[in-house]
């Protein structure tokens, strides 16, 4: 039978595959930001199961709010690529460094 | 039987989309291997019952945010494969930080089980009541100063989101609202009254 543990474990998963997806792509912006949504996605995994697992609404209430942030950072993240891409003619964050303020 | 060959089923092509959403060379890739990680996240959170967070999933997620991902990606005429230049460099030291996550994060399960943490329900729910009522019974009681505040984060990101893409241009005339609406018919019409043959001087 499925329990807890099994949806912990891919909860775990997925986390640990979205700071890997950081490391990895270290200068394309638009797959790290895809990268944070894996992260929070599997944040929400394990809000849910615990909430479904211990009989408690304030997991999925909780979880909620994490998407709320979630597109609220997309948004933003978007936003700043969009602007910073329109001044530079590029997306490589490695030199994002010479914006200096 | 049925659920846990559906939770292996979903639970396989969460990961493997998550894995080919960080590893796919095209980023419009990426974002269509993202949106089958939603989609079978959300069939995930049905199984486990929590049938209003999965079709927030869908909408919000797939339909707002991977759109929004989709749209960015597609309009930004950018070199992608000058991007994945240092991916051979990075991957040593990303793994090993993986492994060690992974490793710690499976440490903590291991503690779970054991019985070291004792939960204390905060909001147990309700019986005979749909998961969405049970939701909005806690939602719009004790949480609403907390569903406020998520309001208000997501006016300030629109606003944000508008601002920071917002440009004048000077070349293109824009309307302006203020002057249409403040004109008068005095400054655009002149009664006149010439007499025969006489013309008008403007």
């Amino acid at each position: 039978m499925i329990g807890l543990g099994h949806y912990l474990a891919v909860g775990a998963i997925l986390f640990v595959l979205g700071v890997f997806g950081i490391f990895i792509n270290r200068k394309n912006i638009i797959v790290i930001l895809m990268a944070i949504e894996l992260i929070l996605l599997s944040v929400n995994i394990n809000l849910v199961a615990f909430s479904a697992f211990l009989g408690d609404m304030v997991g999925q209430v909780f979880a909620m709010f994490v998407l709320t942030v979630a597109a609220g950072e997309a948004a933003i993240g978007l936003a700043i690529l969009v602007i910073y891409f329109r001044g530079r003619g590029t997306i490589a964050v490695d030199d994002i460094h010479q914006m200096k303020g | 039987m049925i659920q846990a060959f559906a939770f292996y089923l979903f639970a396989t092509i969460v990961v493997a989309s998550g894995v080919m959403t960080i590893g796919s060379r095209n980023p419009v890739h990426s974002v269509l291997w993202l949106i089958l990680a939603f989609f079978n996240a959300a069939g995930l959170f049905l199984i486990l019952g929590a049938e209003f967070i999965a079709m927030l999933l869908v909408i919000v997620y797939v339909g707002a945010v991977a759109v929004l991902f989709l749209f960015v990606v597609m309009m930004l005429d950018v070199d992608f494969a000058e991007l994945r230049a240092g991916f051979a460099r990075y991957w040593p030291f990303a793994s090993l930080l993986a492994i060690l996550l992974l490793s710690e994060l499976g440490l903590t399960v291991g503690a779970w089980t054991v019985g070291a943490l004792q939960p204390v329900r905060a909001a147990p729910t309700a019986n005979g009541m749909s998961n969405i009522q049970a939701l909005g019974e806690v939602l719009y009681t004790r949480y609403l100063y907390v569903f406020e505040g998520a309001g208000l984060i997501l006016l300030v990101a629109m606003i944000g989101a508008i601002v920071l893409t917002h440009r004048e241009r000077s070349d293109v005339r824009p309307q302006r609202v203020f002057r249409q609406v403040s004109r008068r018919p005095g400054d655009a019409v002149v009664n006149m009254h010439p007499g025969v043959g006489e013309g008008i001087e403007l």
